[in-house]
């Protein structure tokens, strides 16, 4: 976004004050997200007495979990002002490529493992490129590769599901507890752990590798990188692979508790992936935005559907008050942007 | 010792526009080297070349005496050349120090980490030495556009360049910002880096500058000591070029009549205390630079954008206008600078957009659009104003420039103002289509209408404006008849800024 200099000439301090409340205000986005959770948490507590069970509790981040991961990944794409809507289908054929190492071809665990991590890669770097080398703007690359990756599970599965019973270990990947192994008193599952970690790696990714610049910078003003002398498409077709290799995991943590790959999953995903990043105070224009944020909203919105089951709400109305929630999220994000 | 840049011969053409033909330029060690031309004189694109922005069609760059082709701001930059751009390249987001350093981030341990204290640390090394007082952690965003160039040159300098290419470096700094600014240039020079410095403003070229480059239309005009030789010179090297053989069209008496007027008009920082008359039948040109104002008044009193301050009488009532609906309703209509942007759909057909600001004229039962009353419409027009095109639904982009340009008139004549402002009406548009638009804005004037004429071509001004208003940075002048004005008497106004007045 380039400016002419005389064209925005602004008097006073009062001008400046604002633009930095502006530029800053993913922080109070994401205040104001944590207070909603809060919030959120508190009247569920109240509303029923099912919800602050520990097994109910756990049920939550175990579904947090997938979505979460999902999240992370779109949490990079949106930062350099993209988007990425084949995250979901992504999942899906990673964790049938999984199926295709491990039960196909009895392959040992981890080479399922890197055939999942790897399969989201390849597909990264098709987007990445599709944006960077093409110029096809994100939303259409994104698309495109959401319906081939679709398309190419369904192929290579066959139209039924995988099924992992004869590997052992593989429904350990998300169901078992390292933490439970160590701290029996704490059962937590390793598909949280596993997103704990990787919240944490993809945090400091984020704010302390080139990498993380670079897709801040990229979703700020693309064209002052580019006559920074950086290599624009190199990084950007590195940010959606990596996206993609995220995919790949939240693909073994969602075959791992299914014990099966399904090929029909996936599609739908990427919606609840995109409003968790938003509802955390990441700005679909790009340039700024936390990963703090995407793991609020990613709750939010499990928290939100956890309790409302519990209230014995109709799911149908659950899908409803989703709904409104992102239409919201992406209003404020909305508002926000024009005043800026 | 060889100069540090020696350009022969380069040429840079774009889609429909030869930016530079065969320029020279040339750069000592230790000199600051001015590059002056009216706008659109390829002086931004020159530099961009030596920057390895744009890649040259034609011609010879060496570099300390070795050929070079830079094929990315990167290979530039690398070797030595710097540049800080006309419209800033930051990213909002982002801290100072990051922006300084974007691509160059010192790496911590195992160098996967950046070392973000490093990086301000050396940031502030940097502004200190510029002794500007900003934290390296402020988001460049939040900064007044000032500060946010002063980042621009910080990240510039950054590059211990040998070469250092400022376009209008001084565009949003205060006097005392300046001043800053010229002591690192000259501390620059006497270190032995060569700077180049494209600006508008005569009196700081006189102060700072050795010599002085003119280009005009895309072609070398003459190099120049500074010291030695006086404005008026440059001035006249800038512009002078043989007024267009074209007589001047018959010109009615002006009625006296005053259509519009304008009374201390004030909207953001490019219009202050503006001030105008406008009678029926006479052609108003507004003179200046680019950046100078004239479009934001036009769209101030358009109502395209909330002057802060100001009156604005049409036909003698005061008239409150908070959009372009309401000064249309006034009778005012705005021919915007960027026809294909502002003016036309240009998707649509010629049909479509004559008819689109007054659809309403043409519904049947207020939602039905009534084809043959559109049909008439568009015919009349197109006989009335010469409107070369195949049919009424041929599809405007494919169009010549001169013709969509008769087509937005249609569109504002349909809608019956007789206040009409054009915003570089000629732009993008050859000779033989000019002298058409001429004829038409003289008939139009002749019929009564009151035309406003904003326009970067001085010869175009000269030709057409019964009057002349001149503005410069957001102020007006001076005002002045056509007869016996200048081009150099309308460049002197149109770069006399509020500091040099006094001078």
């Amino acid at each position: 976004m380039t400016q002419t200099k005389t064209a925005s000439i602004e008097t006073g301090k009062g001008v400046a004050t604002l633009k930095s409340q502006l530029f800053t205000s993913g922080a109070r986005q994401k205040l104001f997200a944590f207070a909603s959770l809060i919030l959120l948490m508190v009247f569920f507590s109240f509303a029923s007495p099912a919800f602050l069970q520990v097994e109910n509790i756990l049920g939550i981040l175990q579904s947090t979990a997938v979505n979460g991961v999902l999240a992370i990944a779109s949490t990079f794409v949106i930062i350099t002002a993209g988007i990425d809507l084949s995250v979901g289908t992504l999942m899906t054929l990673c964790a049938v490529m999984a199926g295709v190492a491990l039960t196909y071809w009895h392959l040992p665990l981890w080479v399922g493992v890197l055939f999942a991590i790897a399969t989201g890669a390849v597909s990264g770097f098709l987007s990445g490129s599709f944006v960077a080398k093409l110029k096809l703007p994100p939303f259409i690359a994104t698309l495109g590769m959401m319906l081939v990756n679709k398309g190419l599970a369904l192929v290579v599965a066959g139209d039924k599901p995988i099924y992992f019973d004869e590997t052992e270990g593989f429904s350990t990947i998300s169901q078992g507890s390292l933490v439970g192994y160590v701290l029996p008193s704490l059962p937590i599952p390793n598909s949280v752990l596993i997103l704990f970690l990787l919240a944490i790696a993809a945090s400091v990714t984020l704010s302390r590798t080139a990498l993380g610049r670079y897709a801040f910078a990229l979703g700020s003003n693309e064209e002052a990188v580019r006559l920074s002398g950086v290599n624009v498409d190199r990084w950007k077709i590195t940010i959606y692979m990596v996206a993609g290799a995220i995919c790949g995991i939240a693909g073994l943590l969602i075959a791992s508790r299914l014990n099966s790959a399904q090929p029909a999953l996936g599609q739908g995903y990427e919606l609840e992936a995109i409003a968790a990043v938003v509802i955390g105070g990441t700005s679909l224009s790009g340039g700024t935005g936390t990963l703090l944020g995407t793991i609020i909203g990613a709750f939010i919105m499990s928290v939100l559907t956890n309790g409302l089951r519990i209230l014995s709400v109709a799911q149908e109305w659950q899908i409803v008050v989703t709904g409104v929630i992102i239409i919201l999220a992406v209003y404020i994000d909305m508002l926000r942007r024009k005043t800026a | 010792m060889p100069p540090l840049i020696s350009a022969q011969d380069v040429s840079k053409s774009f889609p429909g526009v030869r930016a530079l033909k065969r320029v020279g330029f040339e750069l000592l060690s230790g000199e600051v080297h001015a590059l002056v031309g009216e706008n659109g004189a390829g002086k931004s694109t020159l530099m961009k070349i030596l920057a390895g922005i744009y890649s040259r069609d034609g011609g010879d760059i060496f570099y300390n005496g070795e050929p070079v082709n830079f094929t990315s701001p990167r290979a530039a930059q690398v070797v030595g050349i710097g540049i800080v751009h006309q419209e800033l390249q930051l990213m909002n987001h982002l801290t100072v120090a990051q922006n300084i350093f974007i691509g160059r981030e010192p790496r911590g341990r195992f160098g996967l980490l950046l070392d973000e204290d490093k990086l301000n640390r050396q940031a502030r090394d940097i502004l200190d030495h510029m002794h500007l007082r900003l934290d390296p952690r402020a988001i460049v965003g939040g900064l007044t556009v000032a500060k946010q160039q002063m980042v621009e040159i910080a990240k510039a300098l950054s590059y211990n360049s040998r070469v250092l290419i400022m376009d209008e470096p001084t565009a949003a700094l205060n006097n005392a910002e300046i001043a800053e600014l010229f002591k690192i240039i000259r501390e620059l020079k006497a270190r032995g880096v060569g700077i180049v410095y494209i600006s508008h403003k005569m009196d700081e070229l006189k102060e700072i500058s050795d010599r002085v480059t003119v280009l005009r239309d895309g072609e070398y005009v003459a190099t120049v000591p500074t010291a030695t030789t006086s404005l008026d010179t440059i001035i006249s090297m800038m512009v002078g070029r043989t007024l267009m053989d074209m007589s001047r069209p018959a010109q009615q008496n002006a009625r006296d009549e005053i259509v519009l007027e304008v009374r201390k008009l004030n909207c953001g920082p490019l219009v202050k205390d503006v001030s105008f008359a406008l009678r029926r039948g006479e052609i108003l040109g507004f003179a200046g630079l680019m950046g100078a104002g004239r479009t934001e008044v036009a769209r101030a009193i358009f109502g395209a954008d909330r002057p802060t301050s100001g009156d604005i009488v049409v036909r003698g009532e005061s008239a409150t206008i908070k959009s372009p609906t309401d000064a249309v309703a006034h009778g005012i209509g705005y021919l915007s600078e960027d026809r294909k942007r502002f003016g036309l759909a240009v998707g649509m057909d010629v049909e479509s957009n004559v008819v689109m600001a007054t659809l309403a004229k043409h519904l049947a039962f207020g939602f039905a659009l009534r084809r043959r009353s559109m049909r008439q419409t568009v015919d009349t027009f197109i006989r009335l104003l010469n409107i070369r095109t195949p049919s009424a639904t041929q599809e405007v982009r494919l169009l010549s420039g001169g013709n969509q340009q008769k087509i937005v008139v249609a569109k504002w004549l349909a809608r019956d103002c007789d206040i009409l402002f054009f915003d570089e009406p000629t732009r993008g548009i050859d000779i033989g289509a000019k002298a058409e638009i001429y004829k038409l804005l003289r008939s139009l004037a002749d019929q009564g209408k009151a035309i406003v004429m904003i326009s970067s071509e001085l010869p175009e001004i000269l030709l057409m404006s019964d009057r002349i208003a001149v503005m410069c940075e957001g102020r007006i002048t001076g005002e002045i008849a056509a007869s016996g004005a200048t081009q150099e008497g309308i460049m002197r106004l149109a770069t006399q800024r509020e500091s040099a007045k006094a001078a």
